[in-house]
């Protein structure tokens, strides 16, 4: 039995929509987005997980769920077999040491009007670990090593518009690992990037993970990136885990159609790759009111009758490998 | 064969308070008819620069010289209004980068198009409308959306219609400035087959700019790359892609991740791109490449063509 860091458990979380006076008088109840609908999942130790999707699908709500960045509307979430929503808030406080994030936009999540000291230290003195001034440059000084901003000096003391793209997402993932949490979920945090300073930070963020053990979910809407990151895999569309299992079989064995669909639309930078191009048609539905049985079967080519009805549930195909389809493509 | 678009040392450059931004440098290139060209770099490149250079759209810090041949035609000699008239649109139309933001929001779709009908030909509305349905069914947005507004629409339908939009004069060279970057994977495959589907059927020329080598792979036959406001090497997709020869093609084709094949390690280009206010003598690119020599510091590589493709790197011409 492999140890698990973090188990989620039919996480759903439902954002109401604000309405006006006389629409919310006469409505019952007030319309619903779907953003995330009982998903469960669980990350080893040590492992590196992704999430991918596209754009509108939840992943991004998820990782903020977990850590409690938004409150979850139901679920359960044990981060080492400790129930975080159980926790207060101080509690959830403390326990925000063991569990840090990787925002998406190094342009919006670093404070334009503090020093690169400053934001990085931020953790540690919030959680108060640190013993003197000293030692907070010290710490610095060493994480900025670590993600390669060197000499740690020159970039100390300045502040976040002096730098570029590439640095300030460095400076980020130095916040995330100043505290060295056990676990730390990364949003996206390359697609702002160019595509040379790309494969630089993301093995950055592998080397730096398989050296200090840290347990990761990546949460991403690029396949290849996945495969080349992470051990396991989910795909989310529309709120809901659709597959799940290792990245390989993911990969080369789909078993759900949107999967399947997901993979022959990753553009392949080969001219001479010919490739069965099964595009689907239509855009993903709205999450306000989301088709009623299977999810996908709007879109679905394989669609049948059962499918319109009843809504698929997670089932083990072949060992950990996990799929929410009445007619499973293997 | 005459091409239809020959491009002669087009050097670009923005006043700014800091200076002169050297963003397209002595560029060369042409394409002919039925090509496809795809433009590939990192964003401040200059690529974007280039496009809206050719369709005369810079902003009034701008200073362009070279030339810019288009149906044998000097396009920078052309008077303003002569050139909004006959040109743009009519010869040289444009898909815009985030189709988001280019529909004007309180417009019908429909009439978004039809105006750029009649703008340019001596059409009655009814007919403008006409045929702005027809374009519209073309991209594959369903004829009846055409008195939709733009909020109506989702991200992919928005980007059909401005391809529908550029189609409106029927162009002979269509633009298009990184017309997927903000869809999702699906949605880009799939307008990404419309554009194909249309260059095919209407005999375009495709001009495609955009930071992602796999979508040039998958769209056009022609790719030159570009850094630091230069092109370092140009030729068919096929003999670029299965052979490049340039360090930073070399770089920028390894940095990606595949899906296919073999998990390989990802090849990182050290360093950042350089400033172009103060762009480096000689190559551009000798900081973070791993071949630098002596010379490559000092001398600018003269670009040359071997035959195959267009390549400037002194790696090569030294008969190396």
């Amino acid at each position: 039995m492999p140890e698990y860091i973090l188990r989620v458990k039919n996480l759903t979380k439902y954002f109401e929509i604000k309405m006006g006076l006389f629409q919310s008088l006469l409505r019952k109840e007030l319309p619903k987005v779907h953003a995330v609908d009982g998903i469960s999942f669980e990350i080893e130790k040590g492992e590196m997980f992704g999430l991918v999707g596209e754009s509108g699908c939840g992943k991004t709500t998820t990782g903020r769920l977990i850590l409690r960045l938004v409150e979850p509307t139901s679920g359960e979430i044990y981060f080492k077999e400790q129930n975080l929503l159980k926790l207060d808030y101080n509690e959830m406080r403390k326990m925000r040491k063991h569990m840090q994030i990787i925002f998406q936009d190094p342009y919006e999540s670093l404070n334009p009007r503090m020093s690169i000291f400053d934001i990085i230290t931020e953790p540690c003195r919030i959680q108060g670990l640190f013993s003197s001034w000293k030692d907070l440059e010290d710490k610095a000084c060493k994480i900025l090593e670590a993600v390669g901003l060197t000499p740690p000096e020159d970039f100390l003391y300045r502040f976040p518009h002096e730098v570029s793209g590439g640095q300030r997402q460095r400076v980020a993932i130095a916040r995330a690992f100043i505290t060295d949490p056990d676990f730390i979920v990364a949003d996206e945090p390359v697609s702002m990037l160019d595509a040379s300073i790309r494969s630089e930070v993301t093995r950055l963020i592998k080397n730096l993970v398989e050296e200090r053990g840290t347990s990761f979910l990546y949460i991403t809407h690029d396949l290849a990136l996945a495969r080349y990151l992470c051990k396991h895999i989910a795909v989310m569309y529309l709120g809901k885990i659709v597959e799940k299992g290792l990245t390989e079989d993911v990969i080369f064995k789909p078993a759900h159609p949107y999967t399947s669909a997901l993979l022959a639309a990753v553009p392949v930078p080969d001219p001479t790759a010919r490739r069965t191009k099964v595009v689907i048609s239509g855009e993903v539905p709205s999450p306000i009111n989301p088709p009623p049985g299977c999810r996908f079967h709007t879109r679905c080519p394989y669609v049948k009758d059962l499918c319109r009805k009843e809504e698929p549930q997670l089932r083990e195909i072949e060992k950990e490998h996990w799929v929410a389809c009445h007619f499973p493509l293997l | 064969m005459e091409p239809l678009l020959d491009v002669e040392n087009l050097t670009i450059h923005y006043w700014t308070l800091r200076g002169y931004v050297h963003a397209v440098d002595d560029i060369s290139f042409s394409i002919n008819k039925g090509d496809a060209l795809g433009f590939a770099g990192e964003s401040g490149c200059g690529k974007t620069t280039a496009m809206l250079g050719i369709l005369r759209l810079l902003p009034h810090n701008a200073t362009m010289k070279g030339k810019i041949l288009f149906e044998g035609k000097d396009l920078l000699q052309i008077p303003m209004d002569v050139f909004r008239k006959e040109i743009r649109w009519r010869k040289i139309a444009t898909v815009f980068q985030g189709a988001m933001n280019s529909l004007h929001p309180t417009i019908k779709i429909g009439e978004q198009i039809a105006e750029a009908i009649m703008l340019h030909e001596d059409v009655s509305k009814e007919e403008a409308w006409k045929r702005a349905e027809r374009l519209l069914d073309l991209v594959g947005v369903k004829a009846e959306r055409a008195d939709r507004y733009p909020h109506e629409l989702s991200g992919g339908l928005k980007q059909r219609t401005m391809i529908a939009m550029s189609l409106a004069c029927n162009p002979t060279l269509v633009i298009a400035d990184e017309p997927t970057t903000a869809l999702d994977v699906i949605v880009e495959a799939q307008v990404l087959k419309v554009m194909k589907e249309i260059q095919e059927k209407l005999g375009l020329t495709l001009i495609f700019v955009t930071h992602d080598l796999s979508l040039i792979a998958e769209t056009c036959n022609k790719v030159a790359i570009m850094y630091a406001g230069k092109i370092v090497e140009m030729g068919e997709v096929v003999t670029v892609y299965k052979e490049p020869l340039h360090p930073y093609t070399q770089k920028l084709l390894a940095a990606f991740p595949s899906i296919l094949g073999r998990k390989t390690e990802l090849v990182a280009i050290p360093g950042f791109p350089p400033d172009l206010l103060y762009p480096p003598p000689g190559c551009r690119f000798h900081p973070r490449c791993d071949y630098a020599m002596e010379i490559c510091r000092k001398e600018e590589p003269k670009g040359f063509f071997d035959g195959k493709r267009f390549i400037a790197c002194h790696l090569y011409s030294k008969g190396g």
